[in-house]
């Protein structure tokens, strides 16, 4: 933890901006898949990811957490300022930044334990030294899931359904306390019910978190998100696939009724893509 | 779909002839032949499947008829006494039965942590892809040499090699039940290593196919809320596995059980019973390897006992793994 509060940055930083993609590059072995994004997502707020696909959303989302360092032919160039603090920087454990920052995949992902184990593993990994029961409860609570599996708890998290997994994912992150919450197209393999509730979750979490989501779903944007990011993919002469970069990046607002861009306008118009 | 321009077609049969069949699809009512062929295909199937049940029980029941002779005139106490004397038709395969199982399960206890040790640095990316594959070959090539060229390789590379520390082992633990006898050569230890060696590719290969069926996304789960390389493997991707892995090393100890001819060569076939890992040992299967050739009468009928207990002992083995697979598979 230490590290990441160490005021080593050069720059100065803005309290009101939780993280900053200074001319971030992201590639796959030679293939760039995103480049050149400048952005600043606001503290305390939903930040929404919308483009075609393809366009490096989803990557620009997983480098925000070292999440890419998976894979291992990805690489980044630029930097992605936490606090002021480099994440790509040379003293920074990746762990550390994935504590810091939480993450919610696509696909409802609960660990094959029990839904109790499922909330209380990542805390105690995090060295979480309070009331473990009281935990499980408030993170259950907070994700809207309380309710169905308060009675199972022992029950193993993968006998919930897919709506249920998915809020037991947020209440895992939320249970970890992070600063960010990133969330991958949370709501792709759900129903129009479950994915009320969890866009109901996150005007909750909002209070507390810094809430990023890559949706393909605008009105989901519209509904949930404070801001949004457009990103769009084009072709690159020589290059074998296309590129993606950062559009237009403003309030939610104004990218779905005065956009700047032409590309933004057709694209949340539904004129393509 | 039809091609452009037969839009009539289209039309009529949308609109009210649902019954006629459109004749330019000529298998939709299902002519005799196409039925027979499913039918025989079902049959051939089945046939097959009942062969393997047919040849394994019978050879039960004709390893269990051989030893009848036997089981009655020695009974259990066969499987506890270690006499083995031909000339007085005395026998008994106590010492066999104890080799089988302290090398077996000796075995097990170095070959598992080493594979799948193996199995996860192989699968995770702690080194460069190309240096992972270079070692899952190599652990998949020592699978490929013939049992007799290890058991030579045991015989005059590695237990000369060993000795030196064997005798520091009697030396320091002489006291010590298991270390009780100066090394003389052949004996327990050096059959117990090569069988880690012969053992170690299934547990190495079965565990990396193991591993590699996680889910990606279970790995990305653990460390999205912020846990080591260590305690994903600990707490998540070994448990995911470890209903596949546990079958992999129980198929690994009936093979060691059942291993021949390297053992053989190496554990020294003494009948007499020493409880020391340094004496020279026996096992069920060296037993066979080495008297079937020129045993006759009881003798033939004492070594179907012992053959029906190595069998019975395997078969344990394996109804225990797939009990113990079924136990363990978690659900994700």
């Amino acid at each position: 933890m230490t590290i990441l509060q160490q005021p080593q940055a050069t720059e100065s930083h803005n309290e009101d901006v939780a993280l900053s993609l200074q001319n971030v590059t992201i590639s796959y072995g030679n293939f760039e898949a995103v480049k050149n994004v400048y952005c600043e997502i606001p503290r305390g707020k939903v930040t929404a990811f919308i483009g075609p696909s393809g366009c490096g959303k989803s990557t620009v989302l997983r480098s925000l957490n070292r999440m890419n360092d998976l894979i291992e032919s990805c690489s980044l160039r630029g930097s992605i300022l936490f606090g002021g603090v480099d994440l790509y920087g040379p003293r920074i454990d990746p762990v550390e930044v994935r504590r810091r920052i939480g993450m919610v995949f696509q696909q409802p992902n609960p660990f094959p334990k029990s839904i109790y184990d499922n909330i209380a593993f990542g805390a105690r990994i995090n060295g979480y030294a309070g009331d473990m029961d009281e935990l499980v409860e408030r993170s259950l609570r907070q994700a809207a899931v309380w309710d169905e599996c308060k009675d199972k708890l022992n029950e193993s998290g993968c006998s919930l359904s897919g709506g249920q997994q998915q809020r037991l994912c947020i209440a895992r992150t939320i249970a970890i306390q992070p600063e960010v919450i990133l969330m991958d197209e949370p709501c792709s393999a759900l129903d129009p019910i479950s994915t009320l509730k969890i866009e109901e979750t996150m005007h909750e979490l909002k209070k507390s978190f810094t809430i990023v989501i890559v949706t393909h779903n605008m009105q989901q944007a519209v509904r949930v998100s404070d801001m949004t990011a457009f990103y769009n993919a084009e072709a690159v002469e020589g290059g074998t696939g296309k590129v993606g970069y950062l559009v237009e990046f403003n309030d939610t607002d104004k990218i779905f009724n005065a956009p700047q861009q032409q590309a933004t306008q057709d694209y949340v118009s539904g004129r393509f893509g | 779909m039809t091609s452009s321009g037969s839009g009539h077609t289209l039309c009529k049969h949308a609109l009210g002839c649902m019954s006629d069949l459109d004749s330019r699809y000529l298998l939709r009512s299902r002519p005799p032949a196409e039925k027979l062929v499913d039918n025989s295909f079902r049959n051939l199937a089945i046939a097959m499947a009942s062969v393997v049940a047919i040849v394994l029980f019978s050879i039960l029941v004709v390893v269990f008829q051989g030893g009848l002779d036997s089981m009655a005139r020695y009974g259990w106490q066969f499987l506890v006494t270690s006499d083995w004397n031909p000339v007085d038709d005395q026998y008994g395969a106590g010492a066999a039965i104890y080799g089988t199982l302290i090398t077996s399960l000796l075995a097990l206890l170095i070959a598992v942590p080493l594979g799948v040790g193996t199995a996860i640095f192989i699968t995770e990316n702690i080194i460069p892809k190309g240096i992972r594959d270079v070692i899952g070959l190599m652990v998949e090539l020592l699978a490929a040499i013939p049992s007799v060229v290890l058991g030579l390789w045991a015989i005059f590379v590695m237990e000369p090699f060993i000795r030196p520390g064997l005798e520091l082992l009697y030396q320091l633990f002489n006291w010590f039940p298991l270390f009780s006898t100066p090394p003389m050569g052949p004996g327990t230890i050096p059959a117990v290593l090569i069988l880690v060696v012969m053992i170690l590719p299934i547990i190495t290969a079965i565990s990396r196919d193991c591993l590699n069926q996680v889910p990606p996304q279970l790995r990305e789960a653990a460390y999205g809320v912020g846990t080591t390389r260590w305690g994903a493997i600990i707490n998540v991707i070994l448990p995911a596995a470890i209903s596949g892995i546990i079958g992999g090393v129980m198929l690994a100890l009936g093979r060691a059980m059942g291993e021949t001819m390297a053992v053989t060569m190496i554990i020294g076939n003494s009948n007499n019973f020493s409880v020391s890992l340094l004496a020279p040992g026996n096992t069920i299967a060296a037993m066979l390897a080495n008297q079937f050739g020129e045993a006759d009468g009881s003798q033939v009928s004492s070594l179907m006992y012992a053959a029906f207990v190595l069998i019975v002992l395997t078969l344990c083995v394996n109804i225990f793994a797939q009990w113990i697979v079924k136990r363990l598979s978690l659900k994700y």
